[in-house]
């Protein structure tokens, strides 16, 4: 069963700031949720290898060259604010 | 007839004969687009551009260029595929002004084939979502009734091609995101086999089971812009390099000899009556087409939803690590409120961005991932899935398609179900699992509620047998000549 301290150290560990109000509507909805997908403990998985990819992957190779890449300019178009080539953030600690 | 309801086959003949230019056809599409669009909230943004791309294929042609497939036809693109020079937003908060440098390679392929982007679709915020009730830019409507969700979370890219608003479009399909809006709006929607097509450049939500494909008017027009855009991508180590067959070219209703099977766990006494016999009625035509029917049993399918979640949230609250308000995207304003420390600036700017399906999802995965959890979580339904893809391919032994509802009811009303998102969830029972295996799946029209709304039927197939699944498809079409009918929007 999740709780409120739980909670708390997940929105710490995914960097996810989380109101009051939130917290409790989660706490509900996750618990519902969570009860919910316990339900897959009924399966035996005693030595099954976990499946991450589920068609076959191929050797994917390359020549080790250089290549073309964005550029500077383009990779900073988006940036919140940036100072010439760099991104700027303001003073955190 | 106006062309704004033939399929992209036909619009391709008028272009080609040269009934009418790339120019007209993209101008007729834009302007009842932009026209509908106040109503329908399927566009959350027009490319201004289309024309000028538009005028470019009719100049190509006049100089006697050999063009593509799909020369001056426009196109809708879910608003999750990054478009160079045109915003493309996740229908998020966090992305709201995102200009890509780069366009998926989705788009590039569509576009080298001739094809026109004629705008952005809506969508549930970074694709999560089975109602498009998550979207930043607010709910996309079903063009069959405006008090109905289009479905999820693809909704866009359905109500675009429903409404007539474009001829055909892009969703992405990570959990049914492409199969169920397409049954909701009564059209074509195809997930392909997991490794067809390119992840280059499409939002990223859950890696393992992302896949993009095209949502169309007929099942022809689906395995043309599948072979469009299919095969491998030096930028996606997990494309196969598989031989694209032509689909389109070799479609056929005969099905003598082919095995159907009908999972027998998809036939629950949940499904709506107006479903039951719209699949049943699809039964009896693939049996008139020569197909032999047979019931199969996939019992892992009912822990479909609890996997899914558990995996997609898992690999979600990964990927949207990446969000940090640094480079781009969404952040606080810390000169109004400075932040403490480089946890707060991270968290802040998060916080604000992310809307609250997905931050309840990366909430929900990152618990699952978290030490202590992690093993009866997340690899405990990675072990599941191992279990249940065995299962599949165990029934592709007895069968050669599997044929079952797409969801068990027609469309919900608009904020029927925001309030409890399990029960969201469960919307997802019939599609998950194709995912989960890597199957490729679509949806196919299969009829009507008797409140007028469509219903769809799902078939899938073995992994890289899409041709099978085509056949089945167009069989089903062919018997039941509904591509002709759709909603009047207008009204």
């Amino acid at each position: 069963m999740i709780n409120e301290q739980d909670l708390e150290k997940v929105a710490v560990l995914a960097r996810l700031s989380v109101s009051p109000e939130e917290s409790q509507t989660y706490l509900k909805q996750m618990s519902a949720i969570l009860d919910y997908f316990d339900q897959v403990s009924e399966v035996k998985t005693e030595g099954v290898d976990p499946l991450v990819t589920p068609t076959q992957i191929e050797e994917f190779w390359r020549e080790d060259e250089v290549r073309e890449t964005l550029e500077a300019e383009k990779a900073l178009a988006n940036a919140p604010e940036k100072v010439g080539h760099l991104f700027k953030v303001p003073p955190v600690v | 007839m106006s062309i704004v309801h033939q399929s992209l086959f036909e619009l391709k003949e008028l272009i080609n004969k040269g009934e009418m230019t790339a120019v007209e056809v993209t101008e007729t599409f834009l302007n009842r687009a932009q026209q509908l669009n106040p109503k329908v909230n399927a566009f959350i943004s027009f490319n201004e551009k289309a024309l000028e791309e538009a005028q470019r294929v009719d100049q190509r042609r006049q100089q006697g260029e050999d063009l593509g497939p799909l020369a001056g036809v426009p196109l809708a693109i879910k608003d999750l595929l990054c478009t160079e020079g045109l915003k493309t937003t996740a229908a998020s908060k966090m992305l709201h002004n995102f200009i890509p440098p780069y366009s998926a390679t989705v788009v590039e392929r569509l576009q080298t084939a001739g094809a026109v982007v004629l705008g952005k679709a809506n969508l549930d915020e970074f694709a999560m979502g089975s109602s498009n009730e998550n979207s930043f830019f607010g709910p996309c409507k079903n063009p069959w009734s405006l008090e109905h969700v289009p479905g999820g979370s693809s909704g866009g890219s359905a109500a675009a091609v429903a409404a007539s608003m474009a001829p055909a479009s892009i969703g992405t399909d990570t959990g049914g995101s492409i199969r169920q809006p397409a049954n909701f709006c009564g059209i074509v929607g195809v997930k392909p086999t997991y490794g067809r097509v390119s992840r280059y450049g499409i939002v990223a939500f859950a890696s393992s089971l992302d896949q993009a494909g095209p949502m169309t008017k007929t099942v022809k027009d689906s395995a043309l812009m599948l072979e469009v855009i299919s095969g491998q991508d030096p930028h996606d180590s997990t494309t196969s390099s598989r031989r694209v067959p032509r689909w389109s070219e070799a479609l056929s209703e005969n099905l003598k000899g082919l095995k159907v099977g009908l999972p027998k766990e998809y036939f629950s006494d949940q499904i709506s009556e107006d479903t039951r016999k719209a699949v049943e009625n699809c039964i009896e035509i693939v049996k008139a087409q020569g197909a032999e029917v047979t019931e199969v049993s996939l019992p892992l399918v009912k822990y479909g939803i609890p996997i899914y979640y558990l995996i997609a949230t898992s690999e979600a609250s990964s990927n949207l690590a990446r969000y940090d308000g640094v480079r781009f995207g969404h952040r606080s304003n810390f000169q109004e409120i400075p932040a403490k420390d480089l946890a707060e600036f991270y968290s802040r700017s998060r916080g604000e961005g992310f809307g609250s399906e997905v931050k309840r999802r990366i909430i929900l995965g990152t618990y699952c991932l978290s030490s202590g959890y992690y093993d009866a979580y997340y690899k405990k339904a990675s072990q599941v899935r191992r279990l249940l893809t065995e299962q599949f391919k165990k029934a592709f032994e007895a069968c050669d398609v599997l044929l079952s509802p797409v969801t068990t009811h027609p469309a919900f009303r608009l904020g029927e179900r925001v309030a409890d998102p399990l029960q969201m969830y469960l919307n997802d029972i019939y599609t998950t699992a194709t995912n989960l295996a890597g199957l490729p799946g679509m949806s196919v029209p299969a009829g009507f509620s008797q409140d007028g709304l469509p219903i769809g039927v799902q078939l899938s197939a073995a992994h890289f047998d899409e041709q099978t699944m085509f056949n089945v498809a167009y069989a089903i079409e062919q018997a039941l000549n509904l591509t002709k009918r759709w909603p009047d929007v207008q009204q």
